[in-house]
């Protein structure tokens, strides 16, 4: 009994113990240090077994000694409460101690120290590291895709412009913020639409379907300044009339040409591609996925039963299958659907496609916010004489929305993160152009360096994106 | 009148809508099919495939019919989605756990491994392994044995193969214990509840699932050997494996990135899941004389499972739908064999996808009516 006494360290032995302890812990630290960083065996003479193990026999006995309650010194009680809170914590930390000595020089080594970065062949890449000489030649395919080299300019213009376009939200002034929700709603994705096709593709734009477009737009603008008592018979009549008026008395042609600028050359969609693609590809399901997703959702919580109905097979229409099998239907299935001589973009058709599947989700996301709203905010509005579509724009999105701000950020996520998925129909996006670049003949063997790149990037914008919505939902957060 | 107008007619108008979109779409298609000289119809699935998959776990090959490849690719997605589900819950629950662990370092690991994992697109994860870390592996020829009877190599990984003698048998065996141990828990639970005696359930359990199939080995007359893959020579510098079962490098990578990739959110719902229960439950549980596993067990987890089950059930029904991701790598699964290549051969475009996409809505709805019967079964009985 004694012997097991004295073997247990507590503050009366505090020193020896402390010192003996700490002693062993950095022993076994030494030994897998030097042993990874310089390959060099202070433990060599034991059998390999042994050896192989004795780091860990001596970290722990070493952390087993240290281990002593209130000793009354701050950094040894904090070291105990983080990682040595009993024996099996200690044997897990010394682990990963471990993992992360062992695994740092192969890593560092391959991606810096043994990596080729200069020279524009693949002769260079003859170490055993990484060769970032690879991305370097290839960047430009990877961040544009076959998009012209002379032309890239106006890819990075757009871009730069639909940014600065995009942050007015931040310098509006209490005056303007009313209009945001318009601005951003209506015009801003209006004026990116202008922007990708005029400057980005460049061709001639046509306008399949515009009547019914500019209708719908119209109405809703016109229909904003329109007492709500009229508002129900105002959506029955006027859009229909509208239609009508433009298609035969104003427009006779099938569809509106809206010229191209000159100077510039058409780019085909199928040449787009690289990470430009991804951004252009999430904008507009982005841009269309909330609205669709916005109104199912009413849909699905609204009093009529038809509406419900098919809202709800919507939504779980498009929650239960795989979005490359949404991919193939659009790519196979839908030109199908089409009359003969209507041909729609691939491109579009992929947007289109995310979009209706993003939005089922977005859908569900939104209901959920819905229902977590308390009746009383429903019977609040209605008892101020509130309409329905008062009530929800004023009263109850604003709030539900605002609950909801985490799940809307993990579908954006998610939809990013399917945008690779567009290979489906042709469209080569990054990850796309990876592959088509690891098959060239003149530099094969790269594939490693190719998705680390592009995992690293994904993972940048990804994780960028989960921390603004964090913080989205602590700046929103109300006190209820 | 007027009060009956506003009620009927957004329903009529919705309705038309929908009616004139899908009126339009079968217009078309019609014409379409007719121009192009299609015929619709379920009537090619009975025909001869004429082509082959590399993997299948049922028999197969060129001279069976399209509804065999179906059969086929149906079964590989789900063999992939059930290894998935199985290796993405135990290590979700573990890094979910780890991540609220005390211990500052496993704590940061797991939340490492969350962040990283999650942040990265699933097919950029799948061909990360497929086509960069699993081409790095050894030719058949220079694999050496992990334990003296697994190889893996480029080729795949090839593990031993059960030979069975009477495996019905130890089946049987295996049946009878469960259902003993469900019967001994049952009157476990009763004797607690009317002489509050306990019986040690978990001990039995254990004791029956082991001895009983031992039993029957050694009275039953079952056979149980390994066949281990033997490497072959096919030409001089071609080697494979014979013998034993070989898993395709394609299955390793898809179910790999998609349980690396599915495990991270089960982490998430695990943690959420337990960081919900109250600590109250939990002092309250320890204060009235229960053991931490007690607390752990009858305290925590029912509280927590509640909350876990059903984002769980999403992840799951992510995974099963993600699995379609194996077109990209080749593995033959339903999207792959079915609506890859019986769709080129065919050309039957609305018959296969519309199969397709029927098969996975199938799917996903049994999956969340399975989990829905299991939250209701542990939910809260409000009086």
């Amino acid at each position: 009994m004694s012997n097991i006494n004295f073997l247990k360290p507590d503050r009366a032995n505090l020193n020896t113990f402390l010192y003996l302890g700490s002693f062993l812990f950095f022993i076994s630290i030494l030994d897998v240090f030097l042993n990874s960083f310089f390959r060099l065996n202070l433990t060599g003479f034991l059998p390999n077994f042994l050896s192989f193990l004795l780091p860990l026999i001596l970290g722990f006995v070493g952390l087993y000694f240290i281990r002593i309650e209130y000793s009354g010194i701050k950094n040894l009680d904090l070291l105990n409460k983080h990682i040595n809170t009993n024996n099996f914590n200690a044997i897990l930390s010394l682990l990963i101690i471990f993992i992360i000595i062992k695994s740092l020089p192969p890593i560092l080594s391959w991606f810096v120290i043994d990596a080729s970065f200069a020279g524009d062949t693949k002769d260079v890449c003859t170490g055993s590291g990484a060769c970032w000489t690879y991305i370097k030649v290839w960047m430009r395919r990877f961040m544009y895709g076959m998009y012209p080299n002379a032309e890239q300019w106006r890819i990075n213009l757009s871009f730069v412009a639909l940014v600065l376009l995009g942050s007015v939200g931040y310098f509006a002034t209490d005056k303007f913020k009313k209009y945001l929700t318009l601005y951003y709603v209506v015009i801003y994705p209006l004026i990116a639409f202008l922007f990708i096709f005029f400057f980005i593709s460049g061709g001639p734009v046509f306008f399949d379907f515009s009547y019914g477009i500019i209708a719908a737009i119209l109405s809703i603008i016109i229909g904003f300044f329109i007492p709500s008592k009229f508002k129900f018979y105002y959506f029955l009549i006027v859009p229909l009339a509208l239609y009508v008026i433009l298609k035969y008395f104003l427009f006779f042609e099938e569809y509106i040409e809206l010229g191209k600028l000159d100077g510039l050359n058409w780019v085909e969609t199928g040449a787009w591609g690289g990470l430009s693609l991804t951004f252009i590809i999430s904008f507009f399901c982005l841009i269309f996925c909330f609205p669709i997703g916005m109104a199912f959702a009413l849909g699905r919580r609204s009093e009529f039963p038809l509406i419900r109905y098919i809202s709800v097979g919507f939504i779980e229409f498009w929650r239960g299958v795989p979005l490359i099998t949404v991919l193939f239907m659009s790519a196979v299935m839908f030109p199908m659907f089409l009359p003969e001589d209507f041909f729609i973009d691939k491109l579009v058709r992929a947007i289109i496609a995310i979009s209706l599947f993003e939005a089922a989700y977005v859908a569900e996301v939104i209901r959920g916010g819905l229902q977590a709203l308390p009746r009383g905010q429903y019977e609040a509005a209605k008892s101020l004489g509130m309409g329905y579509w008062k009530m929800h724009i004023f009263v109850i999105l604003p709030q539900a929305l605002k609950l909801v701000i985490p799940g809307i950020a993990n579908t954006f996520l998610a939809l990013v993160k399917d945008t690779p998925l567009i290979f489906v129909v042709g469209l080569l996006e990054i990850v796309g152009m990876l592959n088509l670049a690891k098959t060239n003949p003149k530099w094969l063997g790269f594939a490693m360096e190719g998705y680390v790149f592009a995992a690293i990037i994904f993972w940048i914008i990804c994780y960028a994106m989960s921390k603004y919505s964090y913080n989205l939902e602590q700046k929103y957060k109300t006190d209820r | 009148m007027n009060f009956k107008l506003k009620d009927i007619v957004p329903q009529l108008i919705t309705v038309l809508a929908v009616v004139l979109v899908f009126g339009f779409f079968t217009y078309n298609a019609q014409i379409n099919m007719e121009n192009r000289g299609i015929d619709f119809g379920y009537g090619f699935l009975s025909q001869e495939s004429s082509f082959d998959v590399q993997f299948s776990l049922i028999e197969y090959d060129g001279s069976h019919s399209y509804f065999r490849a179906y059969l086929v690719g149906l079964l590989n997605t789900i063999l992939v989605s059930v290894i998935g589900i199985i290796i993405a819950t135990i290590l979700g629950v573990i890094v979910g756990i780890a991540r609220l662990s005390p211990n500052y370092l496993i704590n940061k690991f797991a939340a490492f491994y969350v962040e990283f994992f999650r942040n990265i697109p699933l097919l950029l994860q799948i061909f990360f392994w497929y086509f960069a870390a699993l081409r790095a592996l050894p030719l058949p020829q220079d694999a050496e044995a992990m334990f003296g009877v697994f190889f893996l190599t480029i080729k795949g990984l090839y593990v031993p193969a059960f030979i069975w003698q009477n495996f019905n048998i130890f089946f049987y065996s295996i049946i009878a214990a469960i259902i003993a141990i469900i019967v001994i828990r049952a009157h476990a639970k009763k004797v607690q509840e009317n002489q509050g005696k306990q019986i040690p359930v978990f001990l039995i359990s254990i004791g029956l699932i082991f001895i009983l199939p031992l039993l029957s080995f050694l009275i039953g007359g079952v056979r149980l050997s390994f066949e281990v893959p033997v490497l072959k020579q096919l030409a001089t510098t071609s080697f494979i494996y014979e013998g034993g079962v070989s898993l395709p490098p394609e299955l390793i990578a898809l179910t790999l990135s998609l349980s690396l990739y599915t495990a991270t959110f089960i982490a998430e719902c695990v943690r959420a899941g337990i960081q919900g229960v109250g600590k109250g439950q939990k002092e309250a549980a320890a204060s009235i004389g229960l053991t931490p596993n007690q607390v752990l067990k009858l305290v925590i987890m029912p509280q927590a499972l509640r909350i876990i089950i059903p984002p769980t059930t999403n992840q799951y029904l992510n995974l099963t739908k993600n699995s379609s991701l194996a077109a990209a790598i080749a593995y033959p699964d339903l999207v792959l064999v079915f609506a890859g290549t019986a769709l080129m051969q065919t050309g039957k475009a609305i018959e296969i996808v519309s199969i397709t996409m029927f098969t996975y809505l199938t799917l996903s709805i049994s999956i969340s009516i399975l989990m829905n019967w299991y939250n209701k079964k542990i939910a809260i009985q409000e009086k």
